[in-house]
């Protein structure tokens, strides 16, 4: 089947603004991400992925303008003792950076490692990104496979006794970043990565996740307050035996976000829980677009995915949980709940499952809806005030999703990030 | 203290009259009962005196210590001091039981111009007026009142009314789903509470709530209207012969 005209014209105008990097160890790997992104072309509104979500300003050759965002409250996890890795519109800052270095852990720029021979990441680089192509295609992966221009490679061994901070800062206006990790968690091994910080007018972000045999890797991500920006990002996980990925993702406003999940679980016993909340007001567009593949025997999956929406905001959620052939007592569970704070804000939600195996518990479920008048009514006859009521049933619609982040310092940090989020809305 | 003259309310969505003329003063330090059959507008009352939605006043007032409850929001009412046990207390999945009642504790102290309360302080009280209702650490902690079982929630009730202190609380069939255990403590609670300064609107169906919290005066409500007041001997009265001897006499 070949990609239609207008795609194929689409996806010129876009690669002839593009070079693909002479890097030497990932090169291969590029071309084949640039041979895959022209034979699926970039996505289009026809696309059954793409129906809840436009495409065009994230594959516009030219990357749309959007204002940097400046305050002077501390940044998302100031408080919290981590190894600092600083990227600014999409390119590694050394000098705002951590030295990359810590017990437990073996971190290189992409770049550095490609005049190496043999390198455990050249085995990681687009290879899970391609396994993610089907069955759904996913562009604009390949596309951040083939031209992405910087990255990190964290290669982890033991447990490092701090998190990984992946921080992102938006210097210029017309900033267009393409960012691809890669990260490979040994067995046994553990470690916690975090993302935040507005990272680019465009920002097309990729991460290969790696986990062995009995590894653990928390991912917990804010996306940050910059309205204007228009970011897509995916990580795609594979799971060993035994192994525990656990992330979760804050959004704070944002004209156009896209997150997708491609969870793998391979071995047996394996533990994968995606979770994100996330709050936006007016031309706020928020899609999330998950798919979990159990692929091994007594594995369990969460996806737990909550939205606040006001004033017109849109809010979408595609989760998918597919159970193969022999992938017995899988436990998989899928939740997408949308508040909408009045009656212009709109939620799109496509829960799907489909089950090749016969001894297996899946279960998902998906609302939208108001504000509880009767809990409202019952917090202000006891004295609470409508905002603060209203705040609080806010919060707590939440909570089920912030509960998924283990370490209770990262989760108050959320926490508080979403009270100011419902503070700056008096 | 709460003074209910001549009220008249219908339902906001459609024509329906629900209280036609009440009339009820209940000063403070003393215990009014209110029982009636169903339907006869006991619910209804308490819940407009607490300021719910899709009622609408037509005729008459209602003011506490001389303030006109009507004109005030639900919170306002709360700060102004009174409270209501609900009947069917709702649950509220996601906010801990604890911060509810702090947040309540709070709020009502800040519309009052008073200091709010330190978490040293708030915890202390909280914990010694759990105890004597055996609301254990574990209920404190849960989100308020998901899973708890029916006497659990209206322990949790008389929980929040001896935290926050009414001065004027109203009880919608807080016996309702108890049983006799419970009611007694339920009651307790209660009666540790009655002070000269404070006024009870007992709101019930039955006689054996009243066996526990012994009222100064019982009405009789119905169609909309109180129709017959007296003493104690009134709701003996109706737990014997019913309400059709009361009615009627009164038609």
């Amino acid at each position: 089947m070949g990609v239609p005209a207008q795609k194929q014209t689409a996806t010129e105008a876009l690669l002839s603004t593009l070079t693909l990097p002479t890097a030497g160890c990932t090169r291969s790997a590029r071309e084949a991400a640039l041979a895959r992104l022209r034979e699926m072309g970039v996505p289009g509104r026809r696309d059954e992925y793409w129906k809840y979500t436009r495409p065009d300003t994230l594959i516009a050759p030219e990357a749309p303008r959007a204002a940097t965002f400046h305050t002077d409250e501390p940044m998302m996890f100031d408080a919290i003792d981590r190894l600092k890795i600083v990227f600014v519109d999409g390119v590694f800052d050394a000098e705002a950076s951590d030295a990359l270095e810590m017990d437990g852990v073996r971190i290189e720029r992409i770049e550095d490692i490609c005049c190496k021979d043999i390198h455990w990441a050249k085995d990681l680089y687009g290879v899970l990104e391609a396994r993610g192509q089907s069955p759904v295609p996913r562009p604009l992966a390949a596309l951040n496979t083939a031209f992405a221009g910087d990255g990190i490679a964290i290669h982890v061994t033991g447990k490092p006794s701090k998190p990984i901070s992946l921080i992102y800062r938006h210097a210029s206006e017309s900033s267009d970043a393409l960012l691809h990790h890669v990260i490979r968690v040994e067995s046994g091994a553990e470690v916690t990565i975090l993302e935040n910080g507005p990272a680019a007018s465009r920002f097309n972000k990729c991460m290969e996740i790696d986990i062995a045999d009995g590894g653990t890797l928390h991912h917990v991500r804010a996306q940050g307050r910059d309205h204007e920006r228009r970011a897509v990002t995916h990580m795609f996980t594979r799971l060993g035996a035994g192994s525990v990925y656990k992330s979760f993702t804050l959004t704070v406003n944002g004209v156009l976000t896209r997150n997708e999940q491609v969870v793998e679980l391979t071995g047996d016993e394996g533990v994968a829980h995606v979770a994100g909340a996330c709050v936006g007001d007016g031309d706020f567009h928020h899609d999330d677009t998950v798919f979990v593949t159990h692929d091994a025997v007594n594995c369990e999956s969460r996806q737990v995915f909550k939205k606040v929406l006001r004033n017109g905001a849109t809010g979408v959620f595609q989760g998918k949980i597919l159970v193969q052939p022999g992938a017995q007592k899988t436990d998989g569970y899928q939740i997408s709940q949308s508040l909408l704070l009045d009656d212009d804000s709109q939620f799109l939600a496509k829960p799907e499952l489909e089950i090749y195996a016969d001894d297996v518990a899946c279960s998902h479920g998906s609302t939208s809806g108001a504000i509880d008048e009767t809990a409202l009514f019952y917090l202000r006859s006891r004295g609470v005030p409508q905002k603060e009521a209203t705040d609080l049933l806010t919060l707590a619609f939440l909570a089920e999703a912030v509960e998924e982040i283990e370490d209770e310092a990262l989760a108050a940090d959320i926490v508080s990030r979403l009270e100011g989020w419902l503070a700056r809305r008096a | 203290m709460l003074e209910i003259k001549n009220l008249h309310v219908k339902l906001e969505e459609e024509d329906k009259q629900i209280l036609k003329g009440v009339d009820l003063t209940v000063e403070a330090g003393k215990v009014h009962a209110i029982m009636g059959p169903n339907g006869s507008g006991k619910s209804t009352l308490s819940y407009v005196l607490s300021g719910r939605d899709g009622y609408e006043v037509t005729e008459g007032a209602a003011t506490l210590s001389g303030a006109d409850l009507l004109e005030m929001e639900p919170e306002e009412r709360a700060a102004a001091g009174l409270f209501l046990a609900f009947q069917y207390p709702v649950e509220i999945p996601g906010v801990g039981n604890m911060t509810f009642l702090r947040t309540a504790v709070n709020a009502q102290r800040k519309a009052r111009g008073e200091e709010e309360l330190s978490a040293a302080d708030f915890l202390k009280e909280v914990r010694a007026k759990a105890k004597a209702l055996k609301i254990d650490a574990d209920m404190l902690k849960r989100p308020v009142n998901v899973g708890f079982s029916g006497g659990e929630k209206k322990r949790n009730e008389i929980l929040q009314m001896a935290m926050l202190e009414p001065k004027m609380c109203i009880l919608d069939e807080t016996d309702s789903g108890l049983d006799v255990d419970a009611m007694k403590l339920v009651a307790e609670g209660v009666n540790a509470l009655r002070d000269a300064g404070r006024g009870f609107l007992v709101i019930t169906h039955y006689q054996r709530l009243l066996d526990h919290i012994k009222p100064d005066v019982v009405h009789i409500m119905a169609d909309g209207r109180i129709v017959k007041s007296g003493g104690p001997e009134l709701a003996l009265e109706v737990e014997n012969n019913g309400y059709a001897d009361i009615l009627a006499e009164v038609n």
